[in-house]
């Protein structure tokens, strides 16, 4: 995609010192989300204030992009604007507080957007209103008109971090299988897009199957499993030039269910050989291929923690599908999961401390969470078919398939916080699945 | 697009080519039975069609197997004794698996069942090279309901004739 540079300034916030008649509130404005967020926090976004013609164009833009961002989190409220007793005209006027106060808003972001000479400057600052006082400095982004919704997603990744003190998701992109066509002639082929579905690419045509798309931890590579060389193969797909070799072990009869390792060296996946699969790791340029099960029975879909000591993979060497962590080295495997039904697609969390996964029981579908030592299982989903969940680079959201039953059946991408609470579909052009979610974009 | 693509792959399956991989793996989208080579008649038993549909090209498993019942024994007996009188021919074995559960799961397990047919076949003299495996997973099934009625249909590998002694 087109390369972006975007520049971060702190500005001075010149005579724009806190109310002083404001009351200050003793606690601060924050979202705690692990205490579990019942009533989303109410904010206003009054439009940034653009001059007439393309400033002000975008400014409407931009202002909705962030405020789409928020609202989409479950954790705020957007305070529609008919409802607003102030407005704003001017980035550097002094905050009425009681206004926005009375109409209940606790967090209030203004933001001012010129464009000239193809490029775009974003000021915002963020108000806690009832404490009557900026929360943080303003800030000012700078990037090209093209990459403007980027600049959006900057300005609310900054506003959701402030208020809950984790690190923001919105500036992300999400690689995936798009599909067409009945389900037993189905067309299917790689496509990329921004974290909410605008932008749309295609990465591959849909000549030869593709699976399970991964990204590598920068986001400008990609790995996936394809069909293309006759035989399921694992490639390597560089993302800003489409260009796409098959990585590594050729002679094996199926290669699939790759993922990089944490610091992009290495890449682990299943190799099929004589029908029985086992998990393997190779560098990635395809050399230094080491077997790490020794195992008859199916070793697949292998994930490495993010410090790159361990590895989850799902085996049924118990008699049906199930969690285990090994060494990345490979060797002896201690099981995690033990509740009813069957377990596979572990993911470990870019934060460390949970495994999201599939899980099927009595005929019905679940993405879950546990701890990596197995405790405390949660279920956040149920459906016909829900699969393959992959954490936002914050840890706090999952992106998963769900896919519809009977003739008509067709997939979809779905996102849940992983509290199990706002569970959404997330637009696609048409039918998708395999969503991985890439890391933060600098 | 999807309807081009099909044109074309009639024309070459009819042309009798040799089959092109990606055309082939087609064949198998489209439901026609997965006839890499579809020519001759059933009544001629050195045609594929008498192996396709008089012999039958496909067995079918039980949830999460591979093993294979003494049905599908039969048919690979004789499926074997057909490609050894045939040499003329190789096949490419296609295992498969119903969508309950999930994609890498059933990619192995697809190969599991595909290796265990040709493993029956090369046990009753086919030789080995003569005989590719390859797994679907889920993501090509024949029939497209969400009920056992199809399901057991889709739990199957294919012997997928091609032209040629080694594939």
């Amino acid at each position: 995609m087109n390369i972006i540079r975007i520049l971060t300034i702190a500005l001075a916030i010149t005579g724009l010192a806190p109310v002083a008649t404001a009351p200050a509130r003793a606690e601060p404005l924050r979202i705690v989300i692990d205490e579990g967020v019942i009533e989303p926090l109410p904010f206003a976004i009054p439009g940034f204030v653009g001059a007439a013609g393309e400033s002000a164009q975008y400014a409407a833009e931009i202002t909705r992009v962030v405020a789409a961002d928020l609202a989409g989190t479950g954790l705020f409220r957007e305070i529609p604007a008919t409802a607003y007793i102030s407005s704003v005209t001017s980035f550097d006027a002094p905050v009425a507080y009681s206004d926005w106060k009375a109409i209940n808003a606790q967090a209030l972001i203004t933001g001012a957007v010129d464009v000239s000479g193809g490029n775009v400057v974003v000021k915002f600052r963020l108000f806690d209103v009832f404490s009557g006082a900026p929360l943080g400095e303003g800030l000012q982004f700078v990037g090209t008109v093209a990459g403007w919704r980027r600049i959006a997603h900057k300005v609310a990744d900054v506003v959701y971090s402030r208020i809950t003190g984790e690190g923001g998701y919105f500036d992300s992109r999400v690689v995936f299988v798009s599909e067409q066509g009945p389900k037993n002639a189905r067309l299917k082929r790689l496509a990329i897009m921004d974290y909410d579905g605008a932008n749309v690419q295609y990465l591959t045509d849909s000549g030869s199957l593709v699976l399970a798309p991964r990204f590598s931890p920068t986001g400008d590579r990609v790995l996936y499993t394809s069909y293309e060389s006759g035989s399921p193969r694992i490639m390597l797909l560089d993302v800003a030039s489409v260009n796409r070799v098959v990585l590594g072990a050729q002679d094996a009869n199926m290669t699939f269910a790759p993922r990089f390792s944490p610091d992009g060296g290495s890449v682990v996946f299943s190799l099929e050989q004589g029908g029985n699969s086992d998990i393997y790791a190779m560098a990635i340029d395809g050399g230094n291929l080491r077997r790490l099960t020794q195992d008859p029975s199916i070793e697949t879909a292998p994930s490495f923690s993010p410090d790159g000591s361990k590895i989850v993979f799902e085996s049924d060497r118990s008699g049906t599908q199930q969690l285990y962590v090994m060494a990345a080295s490979g060797g002896e495997a201690t099981r995690i999961s033990f509740g009813q039904g069957r377990y596979g697609t572990p993911v470990w969390s870019p934060r460390g401390d949970l495994i999201a996964f599939t899980k099927q029981n009595a005929g019905r579908f679940h993405i879950g969470v546990m701890r990596t030592d197995g405790s405390e299982e949660r279920l956040l989903t149920a459906s016909f078919l829900d699969e393959g969940p992959s954490w936002s680079p914050n840890g706090r959201v999952i992106i998963f398939t769900r896919e519809s039953q009977g003739e008509s059946g067709e997939a979809a991408l779905y996102s849940v916080d992983i509290s199990g609470r706002n569970l959404r579909r997330v637009a696609t052009p048409g039918a998708a699945s395999d969503p991985a979610w890439g890391p933060l974009q600098n | 697009m999807n309807k081009l693509t099909i044109a074309v792959m009639l024309v070459a399956a009819l042309a009798l080519t040799a089959c092109d991989k990606n055309k082939r793996f087609g064949d198998d989208a489209l439901g026609a039975g997965a006839a890499g080579i579809a020519a001759g008649s059933a009544s001629d038993p050195t045609s594929p069609a008498y192996f396709n549909q008089t012999i039958g090209d496909r067995v079918l498993f039980a949830v999460d197997q591979s093993t294979l019942s003494p049905e599908a024994q039969d048919v690979l007996t004789k499926q074997a004794a057909w490609l050894t009188e045939n040499p003329e021919y190789s096949a490419i074995i296609e295992g498969h698996a119903d969508e309950q559960g999930t994609r890498e799961y059933n990619l192995a397990l697809g190969a599991r069942r595909a290796s265990s047919v040709q493993d029956f076949l090369i046990d009753r003299g086919v030789a080995p090279a003569r005989l590719k495996t390859i797994s679907y997973g889920k993501e090509r099934p024949l029939a497209i309901c969400s009920d056992e009625s199809c399901y057991n249909q889709n739990r199957r590998a294919v012997t997928v004739l091609t032209a040629g002694a080694g594939v």
